[in-house]
């Protein structure tokens, strides 16, 4: 049980959040894997904190979460706007810039 | 197989981390990767929100493992609490039935989105691997050091070297709330403009043309209970509130004798037809008055109560003629009855002064 399993199991969700972030089409969804690749790397930070023996690296995941909290709050606004006006959340839909 | 892989790394506890820790990763490490592939893989949206839910629990208890207590809570009071149940509301609002299109928009996409997140964790899982191999992690902070340790610490740093991102944070957190607020304003809330087509149509289809006469209105004082007067000298009775229209004086001496501490009424009043005025400080034996005459109360005609023989037609003047209120009154004018009792009526001279 070392660090290294933490840092594994990071770099396995982040991966699995960047492969949600490219096949899903409901914005929603898409938007849930971004937060978990944040996720992932909040867990990489704390980890890191841990394997320094510091709290330096709690701080980068603190910042993190409020700067992704902030994130959530627009983001989904953003998508709300956007499904009223197009009555749609897929991303495909919103292609107005291509035509 | 978890419990075998944690009773192996139970064997490594000395090298590294305790076996309770091994046992909580073994446990909620395959959880965490199952929720996130749930998530993925789910095809109702609702589904990938409660699979993230249970991913984000899990990582928050993996910070508590970490030592990372304040990190941990906050993880599930602010991700697992708010963000995921954000998420929901707004599955909730925003189509929670459109599912997602099975369309492949470009040909290829997902194998190759596929192919490349393979990829990447296994090059990540790779380098990592070779690279922090025999990681020992410090030894945990004490609590109680200078230093802290733990959420003590990491409010030490907040406030102390990280004091101004963390301000800069309060700007961020105000600016995205104004944000969500503008871009979630659907501008509904407010009325429909009515088009001025609409307004006059409005206005002709209804019971009087014209706009109502405000109190006041050629009268001498701008009380509500002064009632306008139209221009042969009648009182509109549009202009009165209806409440005082079909309130007897004699119900409001009471009132006004608390207000005013005088019982007498105003002597420039105005007082609609229908109100038969009684006791208003009329002197028994005051001098009827001639109907031509009356309406000089409303002007504050020179002694209009007083003496018969002076008044002349000076009310009239305004009141449009002689056939004024006073008519329509059916004598016993309020205010020239308290005019006319009044021992300091004002002499002609006088009342042009003012």
């Amino acid at each position: 049980m070392t660090p290294t399993h933490y840092l594994l199991l990071s770099a396995l969700l982040f991966s699995i959040g960047a492969v949600g972030v490219l096949v899903r089409r409901n914005a929603i969804v898409v938007f849930m894997c971004v937060e978990l690749m944040l996720n992932a790397v909040n867990l990489t930070l704390v980890t890191f904190a841990r394997v320094q023996g510091s709290v330096q690296g709690q701080v980068m995941a603190f910042f993190v979460m409020v700067v992704a909290a902030a994130e959530v709050v627009v983001g989904l606004a953003v998508i709300m706007s956007i499904f009223r006006t197009r009555r749609s959340t897929s991303v495909d839909d919103a292609n107005l810039l291509k035509h | 197989m978890v419990l075998a892989d944690a009773a192996v790394l139970a064997q490594q506890a000395p090298t590294g981390a305790s076996s309770g820790e091994a046992v909580v990763f073994w446990v909620l490490g395959p959880l965490a990767v199952l929720g996130a592939l749930g998530m993925v893989f789910a095809r109702s949206a609702v589904h990938s929100a409660l699979w993230l839910a249970l991913t984000m629990l899990s990582i928050g208890v993996l910070y508590l493992a970490q030592n990372a207590q304040f990190l941990g809570f906050t993880q599930i009071i602010v991700y697992t609490g708010a963000v995921m149940m954000l998420f929901l509301f707004v599955l909730m609002m925003v189509g929670r039935d459109a599912s997602d299109s099975v369309v492949e928009v470009l040909r290829g996409q997902r194998l190759a989105a596929g192919l490349l997140g393979i990829g990447f964790a296994g090059l990540m899982a790779a380098g990592l691997g070779r690279a922090l191999v025999n990681v020992r992690p410090a030894p945990p902070l004490d609590p109680w050091s200078p230093q802290g340790g733990g959420a003590g610490g990491l409010g030490r740093l907040i406030f102390t070297d990280y004091l101004f991102p963390f301000e800069l944070t309060s700007v961020l957190l105000i600016t995205a709330a104004i944000g969500a607020m503008v871009l979630s304003y659907n501008g509904r809330g407010q009325p429909e403009r009515r088009t001025q087509r609409e307004q006059v149509r409005e206005r002709l289809l209804g019971r009087r043309v014209s706009p109502l006469p405000g109190p006041g209105v050629f009268a001498t004082s701008d009380s509500v209970a002064t009632p306008a007067l139209l221009p042969d000298g009648s009182v509109a009775p549009e202009s009165m509130a209806e409440i005082l229209d079909s309130t007897p004086a004699a119900d409001l001496d009471e009132d006004r004798a608390r207000v005013v501490g005088d019982p007498e009424p105003p002597t420039r009043a105005l007082v609609g037809r229908r109100i038969p005025i009684q006791g208003l400080g009329v002197e028994p034996g005051a001098v009827p008055h001639q109907p031509g005459r009356n309406g000089g109360s409303d002007h504050g005609g020179p002694d209009s109560g007083g003496s018969e023989n002076d008044g002349s037609e000076s009310g009239g003047v305004r009141n449009g003629g002689p056939q004024n209120g006073g008519v329509r009154n059916g004598g016993a004018h309020t205010s020239n009855g308290g005019r006319g009792n009044g021992s300091a009526a004002p002499s002609p001279s006088e009342e042009v002064k003012r």
